[in-house]
């Protein structure tokens, strides 16, 4: 990886945080939630709909010929309604402001303007999202049941359709045409549990660096070292052990756990003692 | 000038192990953290109820520590974990400590005797356009089909009138009012099926109609006009035969209700429309989710008012034949709605 790739990745990373400046004046960096994660919580969404809609048919059918009245015909249909119409709606109006899909993705709604998300806002945004959906396949079934139509004019319904419902692809922001209504976003909120402080480990200083050692890394390739200490796969370490051996010079003479354990450690307090006076190095690029 | 303030270093320990270690701050905030998670977790699973009242007195000072936590990291630590657990940590206290929202009981009562007819009477203008649109439509039709019944099979469809029209008898068309003979013999089962379908499908045609506002409102003018359109047909067929008072009760018991609904939706989508091309002083994205709030509260309202309806439809219709008491039914509906939603009362202070 070259410094422009370095460069290039970062800024993408930076493209997609939007500033959120709590009362409390910390800014709390939210990033919007990609478009695939999005399509995949609507496909989690709609699966789980399906399948609610399956199990409550087959008991209403079961009911329905136990009973013999068409009372739950009635039943049925209003289900399905309050089903299709409410699901988003209800789940959105929860603390959590995300539907089953959503969570299982991390991402979860937020009003633009930093306030709270009201009902009025969530309501807007999902009842949007029938004419999002549905909308390209009316255009289809419309096209397809008529034959004076003729195909162009069909694929130009279909496409003039697609353009809003894929209208979260042409805007920064990431905001379908109901979140633009309703002053909504989607953005992540996924749960990152508090993983143990590797910095303390006792074989940490194993072995000492010198300054000339540790002088050849920065940020990026600290945090890369950490995840792989994280993952605590032993080809990774081997390979990372080696590479970071050939650069500062040094021969095989320790478990490679001890060793990137110990370069970690000390190559983070270097870093970290820099920050503290204000400088930061963001990658073995930058300069010293 | 600025200066930079270095803490005076604690005597016992040297250069080489600085006092400030990142690993020593979170040794010593890693409780504030984790009582902090907990205490979020439990606030999702069972809500604020759930918490007693010394940690309801600890929540703010956990978030502040912990969003205090987040400025210091942010700064010294070059620990991703720790920073990333910190950020989404931030994140979910930010949204739950200041997203405390009213209990869902209040929220309800408040939508029923506030929020709902606030809304309804906000959109008023966009409300008079979309029915006198529904009522030019009606008209344009009407006049045609009268001076030249041939126009009535270029408006409505020859499923959808299911033989309602101009070359049927004049005792057909009654019994489809429900008057006569074959309308009694029909009976009453399936009444509420019908209801219900007639309920969901013209839910299904407002959600249309309010979505399709965002096109600056054009298609939403469009479909309206296309209802008045088959109105005003059906309406001429029935006069042309003298039925046109039985018509207009048979129309009246529900559709006050349901037409009313529908002028609603259209002027939800029309409100959308107006605030995205003319967004006045404010952007025009904010301009677009203020009309988009408020239109989303009147939609609320068109789905409970169009249940309204199909239960009027599907039951009152077919159960009252007197044209004189759907009539009545259908003005009482009416003046119901106009005084919910029109009459002033004071603003919920809130």
């Amino acid at each position: 990886m070259t410094a422009a790739a370095n460069a290039k990745q970062r800024a993408a990373k930076a493209k997609k945080i939007r500033p959120f400046v709590t009362p409390e004046g910390v800014d709390l960096e939210l990033r919007i939630a990609s478009a695939g994660l999005r399509f995949g919580a609507l496909l989690v969404d709609l699966i789980l709909i399906a399948l609610a809609l399956f199990l409550f048919s087959l008991f209403m059918l079961w009911v329905g010929l136990a009973s013999r009245s068409d009372v739950t015909v009635v039943v049925w249909m209003l289900g399905a309604f309050v089903l299709r119409t409410f699901w988003f709606v209800g789940f959105e109006l929860g603390q959590r402001a995300a539907t089953p899909g959503k969570r299982l993705m991390g991402i979860r709604v937020v009003a633009r303007d930093g306030g709270r998300l009201t009902a009025d806002a969530v309501v807007a945004r999902n009842l949007i999202r029938e004419l999002e959906l549905f909308l390209p396949l009316m255009m289809l079934g419309a096209g397809a049941s008529e034959d004076m139509v003729s195909g162009w004019i069909m694929l130009a319904g279909v496409l003039w359709s697609l353009t809003l419902s894929l209208f979260l692809l042409f805007n920064r922001d990431r905001m379908r045409m109901g979140d633009l209504i309703a002053g909504t976003w989607v953005v992540m909120a996924q749960r990152v549990k508090l993983d143990a402080d590797i910095a303390v480990d006792a074989a940490g200083d194993a072995m000492l660096f010198t300054e000339t050692e540790l002088a050849v890394y920065g940020i990026f390739e600290l945090q890369e070292l950490e995840q792989v200490l994280r993952g605590r796969d032993p080809r990774a370490m081997r390979e990372v052990a080696d590479a970071i051996r050939a650069k500062i010079g040094r021969a095989i003479a320790e478990e490679d756990d001890v060793f990137l354990l110990s370069y970690y450690r000390q190559l983070k307090a270097r870093l970290e003692r820099k920050l503290l006076f204000g400088k930061r190095r963001e990658d073995k690029y930058a300069s010293d | 000038m600025m200066q930079f303030v270095i803490p005076t270093a604690i005597p016992t320990r040297t250069i080489d192990a600085p006092n400030f270690s990142t690993s020593r701050f979170r040794a010593e905030r890693e409780a504030d953290w984790i009582a902090f998670d907990f205490l979020l977790t439990k606030l999702e699973k069972k809500g604020a109820k759930a918490l007693t009242s010394d940690e309801l007195l600890q929540l703010p000072l956990l978030y502040r520590a912990t969003l205090s936590s987040l400025s210091i990291a942010r700064a010294t630590s070059l620990d991703k974990a720790l920073l990333d657990h910190l950020e989404a940590l931030s994140i979910r206290g930010y949204f739950l400590v200041y997203g405390v929202r009213e209990s869902r009981w209040n929220r309800l009562r408040r939508f029923f005797l506030y929020d709902w007819p606030a809304a309804v009477r906000s959109v008023w203008k966009e409300t008079l356009i979309i029915a006198l649109v529904i009522l030019l439509g009606a008209l344009t039709s009407y006049s045609l089909v009268s001076s030249n019944p041939e126009w009535y099979f270029n408006f409505v469809d020859e499923e959808m009138s299911g033989g309602r029209d101009p070359r049927a008898t004049a005792e057909y068309l009654q019994t489809t009012l429900g008057h006569g003979k074959a309308a009694a013999e029909k009976g009453e089962s399936g009444l509420h099926v019908f209801a219900t379908y007639l309920f969901t499908h013209n839910s299904r045609v407002s959600i249309l109609s309010f979505a399709l506002g965002f096109a600056f409102g054009v298609p939403t003018l469009m479909l309206e006009y296309y209802q008045g359109i088959g109105l005003g047909a059906m309406m001429a067929v029935f006069s042309a035969k003298g039925l046109g008072f039985d018509f207009g009760g048979w129309l009246f018991i529900h559709g006050t209700t349901e037409l009313f609904a529908a002028a609603l939706s259209g002027a939800a989508g029309l409100r959308i429309g107006t605030a995205v091309v003319f967004p006045g002083a404010r952007g025009r994205l904010q301009a677009a989710s203020a009309a988009g709030r408020t239109a989303g509260k009147v939609m609320v309202g068109v789905i409970l008012m169009l249940f309204a309806a199909g239960l009027l439809e599907g039951f009152g219709r077919q159960l009252i034949a007197d044209t004189m008491l759907r009539y009545a039914i259908g003005t009482l509906m009416l003046l119901f709605w106009l005084a919910y939603y029109y009459i002033p009362r004071r603003e919920d202070v809130t």
